[in-house]
């Protein structure tokens, strides 16, 4: 318990230093005091931090706030979807960027994004990524699951078959595309929130908030579909309707990032595991903890992505992956250990 | 006097094209231990997931505490029956405790905190678990996953309690607790039902006997009626001394014949 409130506590405190920094970071100086106090501003608190420049507070409503939240939302989002995913393949490898569905999200949206789709305003681009997502979801669930488990060989396999897949669709996209939406789309696949609007933090809050509150309210469920689905059947849970209302859960929560985010892979891997590792397997303080954690994970990236390199926005995905992709091996490495060989 | 808790009637089932079990009938009574024997891919296993109300019998019908198995919603039938499959993984590294209160979790609303917490205790106590609650789950042997299991399955106080080899990964003596336990659950009325390869085993601790082969029901009785030399040679294949223990059991032993020398030194020959 108290190690929750710290491990909690520490996530927050880091999030609000993220939140402040990353606000605070850009081309015009603005400090760490004037964000807060445009913040309480906003708020209705007035405490005389908030600079005077109209063009700064501009500066920070319109451009830096939204990016922000984008990435605090789409962080806690994959984390999530990434912890939903592995309690229903019960197996800490799944992941949406691995398995294939944000390739699968990315083939829909760079479908919206190259044809110049426009039918559903700024859902359009959310929508198709959810039908590619799901389209991937659905192929890697039903060929990857055995008896209600999936090894781990059987998962990456068939992670490898759709990302490829998907990979040739968004080649074929991309070539059938005019050379403008060429460059968007090679950008966007790489992970970026370069230009976030407030409409479309207002499209992941409106997703992925019920969504992680459906996951969480599942988490007892998730607990007992641990044990087997024929077990977790015999304690009462209907473990037909928990999959698939966990596959749409996965499926929205993925492709709602995906689609304003870019592909940024690894998140809901690293994040859920290193909950695991300091409170335990429990999925209410899993799920819970995994949304911060993931938050914080984002806006710290976006942050280092900014500022590494000066004058350059380099995409985050990149970062996500240079973290995720050494820390994937070593669980390959660890579970292979373990099982003693791949069988 | 006992009453029926479940009852197979006519039953087959089906698995792929394979009919697994052939019209199958079968009581299952309050206050009994009824042991289910045979070869490997008889059908116990099958006729215990029909018991359990995990498989739907593709003719005739079960029945699980007087309504049709199907009928019943998971949660309600998941205070009533209990199941201990035999291979029992958990997927993350939920600790000894974890697993075993999980066992409790149809009675989430059902039941208050001081009985959940007196069902637990005496499940830990009972499968003889204590030292193991705080160690992850996938970290144990196979024989120490099979009685934490076990003790998850005493916790749902269920009414029916269905063990597939629950014995199987054990040593001697937790072998022998296990079946004790299977007898205190009938003795306070629940109905067992366990899967069992040790015929020994189930001579000593089962009322009744009831023997599948290739998917039919072939005798079922107590197991002195049941577990003749005639019977258990007919279906298992192979001929078998049925002995009386110094205490009064049957044992059921295989003719070893004469190929190794006796062990024996007051019977080697002069």
């Amino acid at each position: 318990m108290t190690r929750r409130v710290g491990v909690v506590g520490t996530l927050v405190l880091l999030l609000l230093t993220g939140v402040i920094a990353s606000a605070a970071h850009g081309q015009l100086a603005v400090s760490g005091q004037q964000v807060v106090g445009t913040l309480l501003h906003g708020m209705g608190l007035d405490t005389g931090w908030r600079p005077d420049d109209d063009t700064l507070v501009r500066t920070l409503w319109y451009i830096r706030f939204p990016r922000v939240a984008l990435s605090l939302l789409v962080g806690a989002a994959l984390a999530v979807s990434g912890a939903v995913m592995q309690a229903v393949f019960g197996n800490p490898l799944a992941e949406p960027g691995v398995v294939g569905v944000s390739a699968g999200a990315g083939l829909g949206a760079a479908t919206a994004i190259a044809f110049g789709i426009t039918a559903g305003g700024s859902w359009t681009v959310a929508g198709m990524a959810f039908v590619g997502a799901l389209a991937a979801t659905l192929l890697v669930y039903m060929t990857a699951r055995a008896a209600g488990r999936t090894d781990v060989v059987t998962l990456l396999l068939t992670g490898i078959a759709v990302n490829a897949i998907a990979g040739a669709g968004l080649a074929l996209v991309m070539f059938a595309g005019d050379s403008g939406s060429r460059e968007q789309i090679v950008f966007w696949q790489l992970g970026t929130m370069n230009g976030t609007r407030w409409v479309e933090v207002l499209v992941v809050l409106i997703v992925a908030g019920p969504a992680t509150v459906v996951a969480v309210a599942l988490s007892r469920s998730y607990d007992l579909l641990a044990l087997g689905e024929r077990t977790a059947t015999h304690l009462g849970v209907r473990v037909e309707l928990l999959r698939v209302s966990s596959i749409v859960l996965v499926t929205l929560l993925a492709a709602v990032g995906v689609a304003f985010a870019g592909i940024i892979a690894f998140v809901g891997l690293v994040v859920p595991h290193a909950v695991r590792m300091v409170l335990g397997p429990a999925h209410s303080s899993l799920l819970l903890v995994s949304a911060l954690g993931g938050a914080v994970l984002l806006v710290w990236a976006d942050l280092l992505a900014r500022t590494l390199v000066a004058g350059a926005d380099l995409p985050i995905g990149l970062f996500t992956a240079l973290v995720g992709g050494p820390f994937f091996f070593y669980l390959i490495r660890r579970s292979r250990r373990r099982l003693g060989s791949w069988a | 006097m006992s009453a029926v808790a479940c009852r197979v009637i006519g039953a087959s089932c089906r698995r792929g094209d394979r009919e697994v079990l052939r019209d199958v009938s079968l009581d299952v009574e309050h206050g009994r231990v009824l042991a289910l024997v045979g070869p490997n891919g008889a059908g116990k296993s099958s006729l215990l997931g029909l018991l359990a109300a995990d498989l739907h019998p593709s003719a005739g019908r079960v029945e699980i505490l007087g309504r049709d198995a199907q009928s019943w919603r998971p949660r309600d039938l998941a205070v009533r029956r209990s199941v201990l499959l035999q291979a029992n993984e958990v997927s993350f590294a939920f600790s000894v405790a974890d697993v075993v209160e999980m066992g409790r979790s149809p009675w989430l609303g059902r039941s208050d905190a001081e009985e959940d917490q007196r069902a637990i205790e005496n499940a830990v106590e009972r499968a003889d678990i204590r030292h193991l609650l705080d160690r992850p789950f996938t970290a144990l042997s196979g024989g120490e996953k099979a009685r934490a299991s076990l003790a998850r399955v005493l916790a749902q106080d269920a009414e029916v309690v269905l063990l597939d080899e629950p014995t199987a990964a054990l040593d001697l003596r937790h072998q022998e607790e296990v079946m004790v336990v299977a007898r205190e659950l009938a003795d306070r009325g629940r109905a067992v039902v366990v899967v069992l390869h040790d015929l020994s085993v189930a001579a000593a601790y089962a009322d009744r006997v009831a023997v599948v082969d290739a998917g039919r029901l072939v005798a079922h009785g107590r197991p002195h009626e049941v577990l003749t030399p005639e019977r258990v040679e007919a279906t298992y294949g192979i001929a078998v001394h049925v002995v009386r223990t110094p205490d009064f059991h049957l044992s059921v032993i295989p003719q070893r014949g004469s190929s190794r020398p006796p062990q024996f030194p007051d019977n080697v020959s002069p």
